[in-house]
């Protein structure tokens, strides 16, 4: 005589939990960025090609817990907040990865090398970068928080002062690239133009990943702003 | 006349039978639902969980259950007309009995979630207007019932939202929710014992000889609710807490000290579970007694004999330690999205509007009214996800089980009426 409970059934599976995993995810891929770098920097592309194949399969997870939150978001369950807002906020956060994994992907490909009197600034700007991933999973991570208390505390005093950090990550970003472009313009004539060309993408890239990692901050605002 | 005295004792053996055979069903089964919310929001073990609900139970069904009792007993017929033909009534409460103990065998194996009060009180409808006539049926009485599973699960749902509006309001919006929580915990522990122990003391103890007025009760249930809020915070203090930075933490403090609480919710939804639903296996059972002892005389109201309702506990208990546990086991671990604040709130609200049912005489469904109080925490946004499609089976099972332990009920009927006559 075993029932299949009205209770247990009653309690769908929650998306919150594979939204934090798919973050998670995201966040593992950004800390193999300064890694990858470094490689760069010392020319090892065996070592390159490794963790560039890490980083896209931990894009590829980051996919697929993507596609099972959407496919597991039917129309029955019943959630606090609403269910666009929640698929926007996915493919936000869905985007920091395939962005860092772009970057890794063109660098190996075109075996880049970083001039060596751009290195130090570099590196610091890719560190901002993956700070701010860091941070947007702190954000996230408040937020699950908050649903325990059925968003019972006022939000943007928990909130504020996550997404408020993520701003400053992200301003300071912007300061480093703005840096980051003027040694490249005085460095440029100097080096092959097309190799320059390629190197301010990658500058901007880079900048897009903090960038995104705001965006997810903004949308956890909109999420909770009903 | 004359069968009830040739075949009495044979009829009360087989309502005792039968009467066990349904209270076991509904310890190993009903009581699961009830105590899945406590198992499953971590705040007993499953040990624990068996020990409340066996106490609780018991006392739930001795001290409150009379009401209910009666309801079924001489509430959905109309004893009077049956006055010329005693054993009609005797043949048709055995069948009832016996309807609904299969039906919810079958259903139970089927994993369909049915009510034990629907299909009672399906079954006894049905063997009254197939057997009896129409008119032998008290449709007003009936009609109360049948609107009180549709206003049950609202009230309960309303009440939950309410509790864990507050619960939101009063703790988790306090800059200190831990300190907030030490602050307002034990006054949801006093409610908890102050509104079981009111309906109770009010309605349900006149059968074991108690009558106490109005303010001799609230007094009581004040004085319950005190005692009970005292070992609360007896119990509470032996939660360390260490305070650590971040407010994680400090929820996750909050949810312990409502795990204390979660305890008392328990007995509580016990308790109220006891009182509504052993009256399902013992309203028929008393009505068989009550027309063999008084030699067919149907509309003699007859005291209730206090043995039954120890036989429906009784019942109920074995069926916990035969069955129950491992169905406990089961929902217990599948419920993982209830924390014990969002628990409380719900268990709470079922169990009050369970026992204000109790008192009132209504047999409501437990599980349907737990349902309904779920939803209401959802409502106020504090699950995470619900499934609404559950919804659906559970209002389908409503409608299903009325006819099918109607059905039964009626072929066991005529078979009973061929047999004796």
């Amino acid at each position: 005589m075993v029932s299949s409970n009205p209770f247990s059934a009653l309690f769908g599976r929650s998306p919150f939990q594979p939204l934090l995993e798919h973050i998670d995810k995201t966040v593992e891929c950004a800390d193999l960025l300064p890694v990858f770098f470094q490689a760069t920097l010392e020319q090892d592309w065996a070592r390159a090609a490794e963790i560039r194949n890490s980083i896209s399969n931990g894009e590829h997870e980051a996919d697929e817990l993507k596609t099972h939150i959407r496919m597991n978001l039917p129309n029955s369950l019943f959630l606090p907040v609403s269910r666009s807002d929640l698929l926007e906020l996915i493919s936000v956060q869905d985007k920091i990865a395939n962005k860092i994994k772009d970057i890794a992907g063109i660098m190996l490909g075109r075996r880049m090398r970083i001039p060596e009197a751009m290195e130090d600034i570099f590196q610091e700007y890719v560190r901002t970068a993956v700070a701010t991933v860091h941070q947007a999973r702190q954000a996230l991570a408040e937020l699950d928080d908050l649903l325990e208390s059925g968003f019972g505390r006022n939000v943007s005093d928990l909130l504020s002062d996550q997404i408020r950090k993520l701003h400053e990550l992200e301003h300071q970003a912007d300061d480093q690239q703005v840096m980051i472009r003027r040694r490249l313009f005085e460095l440029e004539k100097n080096l092959p133009p097309v190799d320059v060309m390629f190197l301010y993408q990658i500058i901007d890239w880079i900048g897009e990943v903090s960038d995104r990692s705001e965006r997810v901050g903004s949308r956890l605002q909109i999420l909770l702003a009903r | 006349m004359t069968i009830i005295a040739q075949h009495g004792e044979l009829f009360i053996l087989l309502a005792c039978v039968f009467g066990f055979f349904m209270a076991w069903g509904v310890g190993a089964n009903d009581v699961a639902n009830a105590m899945g919310t406590s198992v499953g929001s971590k705040a007993i073990t499953i040990r624990q969980a068996i020990c409340i609900a066996i106490v609780f139970e018991f006392l739930g069904a001795w001290l409150a259950g009379g009401e209910v009792t009666a309801t079924i007993r001489n509430g959905i017929i109309d004893p009077t007309l049956l006055s010329s033909e005693p054993q009609y009534l005797v043949y048709g409460m055995l069948s009832s009995l016996l309807a609904a103990a299969i039906w919810l065998m079958i259903a139970s194996k089927q994993g369909w979630p049915v009510s034990t009060t629907h299909s009672v009180v399906g079954a006894i409808v049905g063997f009254a207007v197939a057997g009896l006539g129409p008119s032998s049926v008290q449709w007003g009485e009936v009609g109360q019932i049948v609107s009180s599973w549709v206003v049950s699960p609202v009230t309960a749902g309303v009440i939950a939202f309410l509790l864990f509006r507050s619960i939101q309001t009063l703790i988790f919006e306090n800059k200190d929710p831990l300190a907030a929580a030490r602050r307002y915990v034990p006054g949801y522990m006093f409610l908890v014992g102050f509104i079981v122990a009111m309906v109770t003391l009010l309605k349900g103890l006149s059968h074991v000889g108690l009558n106490l007025s109005f303010t001799d009760a609230l007094l009581w249930a004040m004085g319950v609710g005190a005692i009970i809020t005292l070992l609360g915070i007896l119990l509470e203090r032996r939660i360390t807490h260490e305070p650590r930075g971040g407010n994680r933490s400090s929820f996750t403090g909050v949810e312990r000290i409502f795990g204390v609480l979660m305890m008392f919710t328990a007995c509580a939804m016990a308790f109220a579970h006891g009182s509504n639903d052993v009256a399902n296996a013992v309203g028929p059972l008393a009505a068989v007694v009550s027309v063999v002892q008084s030699q067919g005389q149907i509309g003699g109201d007859a005291a209730l004999p206090w043995w039954i309702l120890i036989l429906g506990g009784g019942g109920i208990v074995v069926g916990l330690l035969t069955y129950g546990h491992r169905v406990i086991a089961t929902v217990g671990t599948g419920i993982t999205e209830l924390t014990p604040s969002r628990g409380f709130a719900a268990t709470l609200a079922a169990a009050t509007t369970v026992v204000i049912a109790s008192g009132t005489g209504l047999p409501i469904s437990t599980t349907h009214t737990l349902v309904g109080a779920v939803l209401g925490v959802g409502l106020a946004r504090g699950m995470q996800a619900l499934n609404l499609r559950v919804l659906g089976t559970i209002v389908i099972s409503w409608l299903v089980t009325l006819p099918a332990g109607a059905a039964l009920s009626i072929i066991f009927f005529f078979m009973l009426k061929g047999m004796f006559g």
